[in-house]
């Protein structure tokens, strides 16, 4: 009870304080501090649900199960190590001049902005929050993607949020939806969207609605979880804001709308008694790993292309969640937590590639490994792993995915297995120049932080080794909980 | 809830789809902000209304802060905005505005259909309401994407909002009290963005037109 508490308070009392701290020289410290400290009052949550079990806060209003503990702890996690790469990274912008001292202020409490609404999207129990905690998320990072107010950053943060907007607007109709046929079990207290009340009387909700419903929320928040074809925001958004934010869109927002999905799922799941929800995931996600690994070759910039990656793996997470069952859900759980620790490493290692070349033309990029071996090789070691190479996390999720759908859709597999390979070739062509050959970068001002970069990389090499045992239960429990 | 109610909602949800239409066909920016203002009121009347049929208390409440939110404060931060951005009487060149009535036409139709499944279900509200508030969130998305200008975008964004918003109240006697004021908080802070936002266009591009913003894209 009171672990919730911290934690969704020290981010919300951050944003105003870092608002108030304005452009001091301790302002990336206490950032730091804060995202720290959301990180151990998550690590004391966690410790909760361990000890005993699912915890319901606040008249059922916030709850946590195994479906979004481990969510929470990821999310406190790559916040605070992104809010540590981000001290170096942005003291260097400051300098070339690309960040000022209002533009620094609004980045850091709006950061701090931004954890506090995922948090809240994770905990909250309230379908009705949910989607404001995810509308909030949007607008807490729409001003950071325009912070560099070119032309380009302006015409990706107006596409993100007209884009998300309308988005969300379906999801909203849907939540709408939702109550309606809720209310009707539920009567019309403000329990009606409480997802725990709505899990117990699933299989009394309407199913015409339901699928309905279902068909605008999945629209609704697929559009932020980069849903091919509602993925034209993501790129953008991706390439033309500062790297920590693009760290922290792919690394947690994708995630928590992925996971709002989820929640929807197991809803419709219940009320329909058919696959619908779950085929239609599979078809979205789908269409999203193919459509995304064909982009991935054609991309110059190096953070769009890694942005595609993202659609790409969030596909597959879609396309597992979609086939359901106990092994796909695993792996699905399993691919969203490393997907999240090596693409944020990704994006650190990008980051300071990018500011050493002065460019995010991959062409114009070379010799990282000469210039600066550890960030040519977290680069290097970063894509093997996102690609899929054994010994790392991905592969075995990738693996388990790729072999459930072969015993259950094998009409799937040839599509999975072309996109990864087509994926492959594109980015590991790319990044090979970029991280050996001849160079004439400079060392960089700044020490990069890239302690954040191989933590991350070495908890995802070791989820593909061994998993430790309370996080295989607690992935085992959620993938029950799917269905 | 007796016949006349019914018809009384049915009469502002008409209103409603009226002003939708209207929108869609206007061409001055801040003729377009006062039917915003219009079909503001026109919420606030039907949740009234269904309010005062129903008893449900909470539906004052969220009358009252439709009426501050959707017809005073936000026409209020648009009258502003277009005046300190010198676009007051800006006149958009629409083309095709029968063509733009057709498919809108088309729209409603569709919504209904999608609505009638479902708004069989509906307990005693007048049956076609659900259609119709799902006909106006078409019908804004059909004018966001037709206009070329940032502020007709967003007074399309906005009049989605309100057609979701007539949803709730017309199919559910409304959200939930937390649920409607952290929908309002939004779309407060959201408003208050997109003005920062579109001095920042301006600032950039010298214009407003959204032409400008299309030189992202894939090779």
């Amino acid at each position: 009870m009171l672990s919730f508490f911290i934690l969704l308070a020290i981010p919300l009392l951050g944003g105003p304080f870092l608002w108030l701290l304005g452009d001091r020289e301790s302002a990336p410290e206490v950032n730091s501090a804060f995202s720290l400290a959301t990180f151990i009052a998550s690590a004391w949550l966690t410790a909760e649900v361990i000890s005993g079990g699912p915890i319901t806060a606040w008249n059922d209003q916030f709850f946590v199960d195994a479906l979004n503990v481990f969510l929470v702890a990821l999310t406190a996690f790559v916040g605070f190590t992104t809010s540590l790469f981000s001290r170096p990274y942005m003291r260097i912008e400051r300098e070339k001049g690309k960040m000022t001292g209002p533009r620094l202020r609004l980045y850091h409490s709006m950061y701090q902005a931004f954890m506090f609404t995922m948090l809240l999207a994770l905990t909250t129990n309230n379908l009705g929050i949910l989607w404001v905690a995810m509308e909030a998320a949007t607008l807490a990072t729409v001003l950071l993607v325009s912070v560099y107010r070119t032309a380009a950053s302006l015409e990706a943060a107006w596409k993100y949020f007209i884009l998300c907007g309308v988005g969300i607007a379906q999801a909203l109709f849907g939540t709408i939806l939702l109550y309606f046929a809720a209310e009707r079990v539920l009567g019309a207290e403000g329990n009606a969207l409480l997802w725990t009340h709505l899990n117990l009387v699933k299989g009394e909700l309407e199913p015409a609605i339901l699928s309905l419903a279902f068909v605008f929320l999945l629209v609704g928040y697929g559009t932020k979880v980069g849903l091919v074809p509602l993925h034209n925001w993501l790129p953008d958004a991706h390439a033309e804001g500062p790297t920590p934010i693009s760290a922290v869109l792919s690394g947690l927002l994708l995630n928590v709308a992925l996971y709002s999905v989820v929640r929807c799922k197991v809803l419709a799941d219940g009320a329909l008694e058919s696959r619908f929800a779950g085929n239609m995931m599979m078809g979205f996600g789908l269409l999203s790993v193919v459509v995304a690994a064909f982009f991935l070759s054609r991309q110059r910039d190096v953070k769009r292309m890694f942005a595609y990656s993202s659609i790409e793996h969030m596909g597959l997470v879609t396309f597992a969640f979609g086939m359901a069952g106990p092994i796909a859900n695993f792996a699905g759980l399993l691919h969203m937590t490393v997907h999240s620790l090596v693409k944020s490493a990704i994006f650190f290692a990008v980051g300071h590639a990018a500011q050493k070349a002065g460019t995010q033309v991959m062409e114009d990029i070379r010799g990282l490994a000469k210039v600066s071996p550890t960030v040519g090789w977290g680069l290097m070691i970063g894509t093997l792993a996102i690609l899929g190479m054994p010994p790392f996390g991905v592969f075995a999720s990738e693996f388990l995915i790729l072999t459930t759908a072969m015993r259950e859709h094998p009409w799937a597999t040839p599509f999975l297995l072309l996109a990864l390979g087509v994926a492959f070739a594109a980015v590991f062509s790319r990044v090979q120049p970029m991280v050996f050959g001849d160079t004439h970068m400079k060392p960089l001002a700044h020490q990069p932080a890239l302690v954040p970069v191989f933590v991350h990389l070495g908890l995802g090499l070791m989820l593909g080794l061994y998993i430790p045992p309370y996080l295989a239960a607690w992935y085992q429990e959620a993938a029950r909980l799917l269905g | 809830m007796s016949a006349f109610t019914s018809q009384v909602i049915n009469l502002f949800a008409s209103v409603l789809l009226l002003i939708a239409f209207a929108m869609l066909a206007q061409r001055r920016i801040v003729t377009l902000i006062n039917l915003f203002a219009i079909q503001g009121m026109a919420l606030v009347g039907s949740t009234l209304t269904v309010a005062w049929a129903t008893g449900q208390h909470h539906l004052y409440w969220s009358a009252g802060i439709t009426f501050v939110l959707k017809v005073v404060a936000l026409p209020w931060i648009l009258h502003r905005l277009i005046r300190r951005l010198n676009v007051k009487w800006d006149i958009e060149t629409l083309i095709n505005i029968p063509t733009m009535m057709l498919v809108g036409i088309v729209l409603v139709v569709f919504a209904f259909n999608l609505a009638l499944p479902i708004s069989e279900f509906s307990q005693s509200i007048a049956r076609g309401t659900l259609g119709i508030a799902l006909a106006c969130v078409l019908m804004s998305f059909l004018m966001m994407i037709t206009r070329s200008k940032a502020v007709p975008q967003v007074i399309g964004f906005l009049a989605m909002e309100n057609g979701l918003f007539f949803a709730a109240t017309s199919a559910t006697y409304g959200m939930p009290m937390v649920v409607e004021l952290g929908i309002a908080l939004d779309v407060l802070v959201g408003m208050v963005i997109l003005g920062v936002f579109m001095f920042q266009i301006r600032e950039q591009f010298d214009s407003l037109d959204i032409h400008h913003l299309e030189k992202l894209k894939e090779d």
